[in-house]
């Protein structure tokens, strides 16, 4: 990141990004700087330039933060920015220790390193909603270590104590109002010791966390400047794009590429593991001639596949036993004794389809093969295991390849896949020029790992005096870890596919959640929320169900079942309250969902109408507890944000095979939200003293239940499958 | 060689007629803030002004353009003083930002012709413009915002 003249952050522009390169190649760190060294417990010094140590009086380093004598204060983000804002919230956290004004911290991205794992996932991602969880402590120890050891330095050069002494934007003060500047202090600072425990703010004085804070990638986001990974540009650069099978999991039979070489501007034809390649001196160029290759594909496995075929598998599946996931008391028993004893038994079973993430920014990879590494410029979530495709893909060791993050024009977990880095790095290594290699938006369509297809059972028993008594869930679907992070689903049962399952709230004496493995011959992927959309739609609409079927409100049946769950209470009575649950004009129906995921407490409530049969939404409510909030501008955001991603999907979300392949090309197949077409979303935030809870995703699962009961509140109408344009009510 | 008016210079380039003006503002002349999101007309991520009008440059092929002036994000303003621009960063409507150049080339050409706009000025202005990230309602209220300011929205043809 650079700062231009009016000093406002802007990213990284191609200039900055090859000359780092350049300065990175030759082990040294960017000029005039001095990197202040703060050894942090558990972390050992990040691999490949960046933050790493090299020229000048360069002590070590502190994997996040560095101080020049110029004053500029760099952040080194290890999270990647895709709109969730961390580019803000994470340097709050870092400034509100070191006591400096936020707009002084510069940011820029993390190479990859063991210092910037994400210690909630186990890897340098960004996903699963843990950045400000992950950071939190570990970034304001970061800020206070380094605080107290300028402070340290400066009373060591005034030869006075340390008590007494304050800091104020960048300048420690003494108890006589002497001042040294923190690029001043610096040098001697790094050669302090790490103070083990420093003192952090209590929350009591937080001048930072907590406030509402604009975005500092904001300027650059309105002007044309922020550099998402499609606007890297490198001398000599060339464009590819890609022919992928049409067929998910086909392989390249034969080509002819005669015509396609005879056409302007291109270089080179370039067979990869993903597909053919043109290399051209235009994008445009490149995916002209691409068009015109011939290929023959062999269509390989999934020849035959469509949706149908899946949704009986998985069906057919589902008369197997899964693995216990939760087991408490003995549902069967329980549901037994009910069919026996008078009571009732209530059995539904649903179905979700396959979802596209549909990043705005396609896939895209640009990468520089030399004789002695790869510079790879990406929009990744998952930088090591990018780093990693790309070492493999250019016949080179992890540590030869220097990952450069850009900007992210959209993740939501589609980035934690690198299937786009190896075509890339190919094409590059064949043409020894860099090449930035993009996908079409069919392309990305038509290869995305999908949002896992679901098929569900779900029973539950009330005795004969009309207590709840049993509640099962028999969750079936394909494995998205089993293939990422296969030693996660080794022993334990997959905890991407049981969430919002597995933490059932409601107090009920026997509960049964099992999850059944089923593959369906293509790859799914983690998609904003992963299996809370899933199983929240399940649980949520099966309660709702349970309630109608014990002629109860849905809002006080299940207030009735929390008891002992104070903060789902909390937020469920909220959002009764602030959505007039009930009380609604005539004509206006509304329906509710609770869920705890990423450690936030969320309750919505969807208000609809009915109008000629079809669906109109007129209100969402969305309360949320995600304990303490860094920046609450930003969960406001993201809340509206994930709610409207989450009504795309339940309204129109459907991916469909057809001889194995998508028949979903573009946004005109593969609708998402327009302005128009937006409710009111109403943000009802608790202040929480808890600790932070996630916010990028958990508002996305909610909103097929909530609507889904408030359409079962109009009509009578019990929809347990999505989207809504299959049951034609939109 | 075809000749094109951007952002008030001229610029020369030797390109396929029939090349979408996104490919040549992007991939030719370098101005990167112009997006592509869907080749197709669909998404508005491509959106710049051809005398101040709104166009999709995905689908304008660069020999369409002739004389008209085009406009792309770089050019509405030089210091983000645009009345739009401004609304924009004071109401933080960006979350990756992916779309946000084609929303406020849409909202600029809105202001423009429409000062001060009703909510429905706005459905119809701005409903080819998809947002992923779902920043609507602050696209919303940041156009309303920047009407109330006084914006004029006109950029330089």
């Amino acid at each position: 990141m650079t700062r231009n003249r009016s000093g406002a952050l802007r990213p990284v522009t191609s200039a900055t990004l090859s000359r780092r390169a350049v300065l990175r190649a030759g082990g040294a760190i960017a000029a005039g700087g001095l990197v202040l060294a703060i050894g942090l417990p558990g972390c050992s010094r990040p691999s490949g330039g960046g933050a790493g140590g090299g020229a000048l009086k360069t002590t070590a380093t502190n994997a996040w933060l560095k101080i020049s004598t110029d004053e500029s204060i760099t952040f080194v983000c290890d999270r990647s920015e895709m709109g969730q804002g961390v580019y803000t919230a994470l340097p709050m956290l870092l400034a509100e220790e070191l006591g400096v004004k936020l707009e002084r911290i510069r940011v820029e991205f993390a190479p990859v390193g063991d210092a910037y794992v994400n210690k909630l996932v186990g890897g340098q991602i960004t996903g699963g909603s843990t950045s400000v969880r992950d950071a939190w402590d570990k970034l304001r120890i970061a800020g206070a270590q380094a605080r107290e050891m300028l402070v340290a330095a400066a009373c060591q050069q005034w030869d006075m104590p340390v008590a007494g002494c304050r800091v104020e934007d960048g300048i420690v003060i003494s108890t006589r109002g002497k001042k040294l500047s923190y690029g001043a202090l610096a040098e001697a600072a790094a050669k302090l010791p790490v103070p083990a425990k420093p003192k952090l703010r209590p929350r009591s004085e937080f001048t930072l966390i907590g406030r509402d804070t604009r975005r500092l990638d904001g300027a650059s986001k309105v002007d044309g400047s922020a550099v998402y990974g499609i606007d890297v540009k490198l001398p000599e650069m060339l464009y590819a794009a890609l022919a992928q099978s049409p067929t998910l999991g086909g392989k390249v039979r034969s080509v002819d590429d005669a015509a396609a070489k005879t056409m302007a501007g291109v270089k080179a034809v370039v067979t990869t593991g993903s597909g053919i390649a043109v290399v051209a001196s235009s994008w445009w160029q490149a995916r002209q001639a691409r068009d015109a290759l011939k290929i023959q594909w062999d269509a390989g496995p999934n020849a035959e596949l469509d949706n149908a075929t899946i949704a009986r598998g998985l069906r057919q599946a589902a008369a197997g036993a899964g693995k216990s996931a939760r087991a408490e008391g003995d549902a069967d028993a329980a549901i037994a004794a009910a069919t026996n004893g008078g009571g009732r038994v209530i059995r539904s079973d649903y179905e979700l389809p396959m979802l596209a993430h549909a990043t705005l920014e396609p896939q895209n990879c640009t990468a520089h093969v030399t004789a002695d590494g790869c510079d790879l410029y990406v929009p990744t979530q998952i930088q090591g295991v990018a780093q990693a495709a790309a070492a493999t893909a250019a016949g080179l060791k992890p540590e030869q390849v220097r990952v450069h993050t850009t900007l992210l024009g959209g993740g939501f977990g589609r980035r934690l896949e690198v299937d786009f880095v190896p075509a890339a790095v190919e094409a590059s290594k064949a043409v020894g020029k860099p090449v930035k290699l993009l996908w079409t938006r069919e392309d990305d369509m038509r290869h995305d790992a999908y949002r896992p297809p679901a098929f569900d059972q779900a029973a539950a028993a009330f005795d004969k005096d009309g207590k709840l008594t049993a509640w099962k869930l028999h969750l079936v679907g394909p494995s998205i870890t089993a293939r990422l992070f296969p030693g996660v689903v080794a022993q334990a049962v997959d905890p991407f596919a049981i969430e919002a399952a597995v933490n059932f709230p409601y107090d009920v004496p026997n509960i049964s959640v099992d999850y059944l493995r089923h593959e369906i011959g293509i790859n799914v992927g983690y998609w904003r929320s992963v299996s809370h959309a899933l199983n929240c739609f399940v649980a949520e609409s099966f309660i709702d169900e349970l309630a109608y079927a014990a002629r109860k409100n849905p809002g006080e049946f299940r207030l009735g079942l929390l008891e002992k769950q104070p903060r789902y209470r909390r937020v469920l009575e909220s959002a009764l309250r602030t959505s007039k649950f009930g009380l609604v004009r005539k004509g206006h129906f509304q329906g509710l969902a609770l869920m705890e995921g990423y450690g936030t407490y969320m309750a919505q409530v969807v208000e609809v109408s009915i109008e000629s049969g079809l669906v109109k939404i007129h209100r969402i409510t969305c309360t949320a507890d995600c304990g303490q909030m860094v920046n609450p501008l930003n969960v406001h955001s993201q809340i509206e944000g994930s709610v409207i991603f989450g009504l795309s999907a339940a309204l129109w979300g459907d991916i469909n095979l057809k001889g194995g392949s998508v028949t979903q090309g573009n946004f005109d197949t593969y609708r998402i939200l327009r302005l128009p077409e937006v409710p009111r979303i109403v943000v009802d935030l608790i202040d929480s003293g808890e600790a932070p809870g996630g916010i990028g995703e958990p508002a996305t699962a909610l909103v097929a239940p909530a609507l889904c009961n408030a359409i079962y509140a109009a009509t009578g109408k019990r929809l347990r499958s999505l989207p809504l344009a299959r049951h034609r009510m939109i | 060689m075809i000749k094109l008016k951007i952002n008030g210079n001229t610029v020369e380039v030797d390109v396929d007629p029939e090349t979408p003006l996104l490919w040549v503002l992007r991939d030719t002349i370098g101005l990167t803030g112009t997006k592509y999101g869907c080749g197709m007309s669909l998404c508005g991520a491509c959106t710049v002004h051809l005398n101040g009008e709104p166009i999709r440059s995905c689908v304008t092929p660069v020999s369409a353009v002739g004389d008209s002036a085009v406009t792309t994000i770089e050019g509405l303003s030089k210091d983000r003083s645009h009345p739009v621009q401004k609304a924009w960063i004071e109401l933080d409507v960006p979350q990756c930002g992916y779309c946000q150049s084609g929303q406020i080339m849409s909202a600029a050409a809105l202001l423009a012709k429409t000062p001060k706009p009703t909510d429905a000025d706005i459905d119809a202005a701005m409903s080819g413009n998809l947002c992923r990230c779902g920043t609507y309602q602050r696209i919303r209220a940041a156009i309303h915002k920047a009407a109330d300011g006084g914006a004029s929205g006109a950029t330089k043809s």
